[in-house]
């Protein structure tokens, strides 16, 4: 006999340790911790500079911040997470975490990581951690994702926030710069992620969520990602154009950006999607990787 | 009813409950290390 049909439970009996880490989407939270320690680290060196330490723990926690939003995100959407394809096997739809279970770790986590960020680093890191994860948990999760198309183009701010947070807890301030990393993850995030809807399409609509390949088709979709990776690949030139990087950057996002569009082109031509669409999105994390390296790089160099 | 406790039930219960002990066991060392760092030179600051 199984103990939950008899009693219930705080805990869930079937969950592995994993389960609960992976509620934390770690994969996403990798990208998150590197994008706030570039934030973090082209920062104007303060006089006396940031302790390592306290850059460790600013890392730790907003890491911890970005787990919790996932963990709420996976809260809420396990119903449609249930019929999907790709999301079917979570902890929650499988089964193997409670739902009670996972609510109560992404707020303990998201109170924890606002409020220890807030005091041991700085109140001005943690109310943006907060605004972060409310969000991407609330408005994007809970008001966006089901209404309208828009919704990763408006719900991206969220994931092109943590560069901002990694400024902010090195120095107390905000400026120009990290708005510019804001701006280049902030149009990166819908070409990414209509990459993945074009491969999913039947997926999203079999849940009847209004991605754009579902509302639009994916002609229109292609176009689209056409013109934000335009966009993008603008952007990605600000860090130079404007003068806190140098040319070993701007040589590395102009060949970077020329492949995303020459993918984008390629997509939009042949509409093979699920060949082509998922070369593109494999190449927009790499990308995004490689365009933040060569920003610690130069920096690091010059 | 009494639940029957198999092995892999502790063995999974075990293996959760360490795995909570040492987050918190983390916690409690940043927080320990943070204060340290903040006093900075100032530790060094009290009578002997």
């Amino acid at each position: 006999m199984n103990i939950s049909q008899t009693e219930p439970l705080l805990l869930s009996d079937d969950a592995h340790a994993g389960d609960y880490i992976a509620l934390m989407k770690p994969r996403v939270m990798s990208l998150v911790i590197f994008t706030a320690l570039v934030g973090m680290l082209m920062a104007p060196q303060t006089i006396p500079a940031m302790h390592p330490v306290l850059m460790l723990v600013a890392l730790i926690l907003i890491a911890a911040g970005a787990g919790a939003s996932a963990v709420l995100n996976m809260w809420y959407e396990a119903d449609i997470d249930a019929k999907m394809e790709r999301t079917a096997a979570r902890p929650i739809p499988s089964g193997r975490v409670l739902r009670g279970e996972a609510l109560t770790l992404g707020i303990c986590l998201a109170a924890f990581s606002v409020v220890s960020l807030g005091v041991l680093i700085n109140y001005l890191s943690g109310a943006l951690l907060l605004f972060t994860i409310v969000f991407y948990a609330w408005f994007y999760t809970m008001v966006l994702k089901r209404r309208t198309p828009q919704n990763i183009v408006i719900g991206g701010a969220a994931g092109a926030l943590p560069p901002v947070i990694g400024w902010a807890a090195a120095t107390n301030t905000l400026a120009l710069e990290p708005f510019i990393f804001f701006l280049i993850i902030f149009l990166w995030t819908p070409p990414h992620f209509w990459a993945l809807a074009l491969i999913k399409n039947e997926d999203y609509k079999r849940v009847n969520i209004p991605m754009l390949p579902v509302v639009a088709g994916i002609k229109t979709t292609l176009w689209n990602i056409l013109a934000y990776s335009l966009l993008l690949v603008g952007a990605s030139a600000l860090p130079y154009v404007l003068g806190f990087s140098g040319l070993l950057y701007m040589q590395v996002a102009m060949i970077m950006g020329a492949g995303f569009l020459t993918l984008a082109i390629t997509t939009l031509l042949v509409r093979q999607k699920n060949k082509w669409a998922g070369g593109l999105f494999a190449y927009s994390i790499f990308y995004l990787f490689v365009i933040f390296s060569a920003l610690l790089l130069d920096r690091g160099l010059a | 009813m009494e639940p029957q406790w198999t092995q892999a039930l502790l063995k999974s219960r075990r293996r959760k409950a360490t795995l909570l002990a040492i987050v918190l066991g983390a916690v409690v060392l940043m927080f320990y290390l943070v204060t340290v760092v903040k006093l900075g030179a100032n530790i060094m600051q009290r009578a002997l």
